[in-house]
């Protein structure tokens, strides 16, 4: 990654593409802290997170959570699904009762009836495992979600349903999104800005129908008309 | 031509992996139960000299005939099973649960620990096993606590390659991210999520290992190492029969047929639980 600097406002949603290897992963690493920059600054709501490491980093997980894009590889496989939603809330110390109460009814807003809280990973299907990790991203209330490639292992149709789950709770909670994907076209009807990365840098930025209708730098060309 | 492709499904054949786990584990019950209750069942008193019947082949009344003290040898095998089995399921406890940890901390925070460590457990296995396990025992001296602590020095190494090689894997899963992200302090991230993931392959290594770590506790005490004359060990016995093979066959044959016995049991065990823990027959369970 090479100077690449860009900010997500409260209840956007900013879409990250670029191809393989272009960094869009390391992006979702860095702000999460699974790795340190070698240099640079990451900002979470004005407070600067680069340097904290350990259980400094517990509340800012509080703000910001990601959901990853192997469905069945986020989830414990030798724990149900409701452990691994409740974990943020037990390791809080909410009492057994109140953390899965609130499980229950994160699961069936997005759309899983709450027997799933009983399920492991290998009993249900990707896009359903998925409908969990995004449940388990909202039991802490956070503000930002990070999704890497978060439909990318799905089939068009469970992805599509997952999109309107996505624009549904932005909307009643007022999320920011910050949505790494390489489909362009879903890109385009469901980000409110895009962001282009090639070989680790920011080779252009904008509203998404100028980047993807009248892309200015070589790379989104090509980019583009490889898709359409 | 009617048909290009034909699917034709019969009942896919159900392995006998479970049925063999059941045996085998009935099998190491029953020998586990005659070695702890060995002083109950044994006929005569393992340390009893009684020199007007030394020698005396195997018979109705001495099933494995006697010593050259006249020590009833079928006694002293039974009883001689509390130290060396005993002593090998202790020696692969410890030495799976040290392995473990210190493994599972290299592969978890890797680092300048994990450096030292690692290059520690090379130095260990660089060196031909028994013999520096003879080094260390003649060190420390004889005894059956001895050995095992020898035994012990240079066998960790293995269960801490595969608790790191486990753990690295595990470290680098969306799972284990997501539950940093859960805000899990590592400790509880250790607990939870890694160690009873890597729990499978420690076990087949540790149930594999009994074999091998009884041959080489009866080895040491077959050098005298071990466990100490009179006290009834496999290894020790066979030694005391040593020069006496080609006169007094039973004196070697009786501890020697019960180490192949044993070691054959929990080898099979092993084998089986390995089979049992192979992913590739979760459907065949």
């Amino acid at each position: 990654m090479d100077h690449v600097s860009f900010s997500v406002c409260p209840g956007e949603i900013l879409g990250v593409v670029g191809e393989s290897g272009s960094g869009k992963s390391t992006i979702a690493k860095l702000i999460t802290r699974q790795i340190d920059p070698t240099t640079g600054r990451i900002e979470i709501d004005g407070q600067d997170v680069t340097k904290l490491s350990g259980r400094a980093l517990i509340p800012v997980y509080a703000k910001i959570q990601m959901v990853f894009q192997s469905p069945a590889g986020s989830f414990d496989p030798r724990r149900t699904l409701g452990d691994g939603i409740c974990e943020s809330l037990r390791n809080k110390g909410v009492p057994k009762a109140e953390r899965e109460a609130k499980a229950r009814s994160l699961l069936e807003q997005c759309g899983l009836p709450g027997e799933f809280l009983e399920r492991y990973p290998h009993q249900v299907s990707g896009g359903q495992c998925q409908r969990a990790a995004i449940a388990r991203a909202l039991m802490c209330d956070p503000r930002v979600l990070i999704f890497d490639e978060a439909t990318s292992a799905l089939d068009v149709t469970v992805q599509k349903q997952i999109i309107e789950l996505l624009q549904q709770l932005q909307k009643e909670k007022k999320l920011a999104y910050l949505f790494i994907c390489h489909n362009l076209a879903l890109v385009q009807q469901f980000c409110d800005r895009v962001v282009v990365l090639y070989d680790g840098k920011i080779v252009e930025q904008g509203m998404p129908d100028e980047v993807i209708l009248c892309p200015q730098s070589d790379y989104a060309k090509r980019l583009v008309d490889a898709i359409f | 031509m009617k048909d290009t492709v034909t699917v034709r499904v019969q009942k896919v054949k159900k392995s006998g992996i479970k049925t063999r786990l059941i045996f085998f584990l009935i099998l190491v019950a029953i020998l586990l139960l005659v070695t702890l209750f060995a002083n109950q069942i044994a006929p005569y008193d393992p340390y009893a000299q009684d020199l007007s019947r030394s020698m005396l082949p195997p018979s109705p009344e001495h099933w494995m005939g006697t010593d050259r003290y006249g020590r009833d040898l079928f006694s002293r095998v039974l009883v001689g099973a509390q130290t060396s089995i005993f002593a090998t399921l202790a020696l692969v406890g410890v030495i799976s649960l040290f392995g473990t940890v210190v493994g599972t901390l290299c592969g978890y925070y890797g680092g300048a620990l994990d450096s030292v460590v690692m290059r520690i457990s090379d130095v260990c296995l660089a060196f031909p096993g028994l013999v520096f396990a003879l080094a260390i025992a003649a060190l420390l001296g004889g005894g059956v606590s001895n050995a095992v602590l020898a035994l012990a020095v240079i066998s960790w190494p293995k269960y801490a390659r595969v608790a790191r090689s486990q753990t690295l894997a595990l470290k680098n899963s969306s799972f284990v991210a997501a539950a940093r992200l859960s805000g899990s302090t590592s400790g509880q991230m250790i607990l939870r999520h890694i160690l009873p993931n890597i729990l499978g392959p420690i076990l087949v290594t540790a149930m594999l290992d009994i074999g091998t770590m009884m041959m080489e506790l009866a080895g040491l005490s077959f050098l005298g190492l071990g466990a100490q004359p009179p006290t009834a060990e496999w290894g020790n016995m066979m030694s005391g029969g040593r020069s006496m093979l080609q006169t007094y066959p039973w004196l070697v044959l009786s501890p020697g047929f019960a180490i192949f016995l044993t070691v054959v049991i929990f080898n099979l065990l092993g084998d089986t639980v390995r089979d049992y823990m192979d992913p590739k027959n979760s459907r065949a369970r």
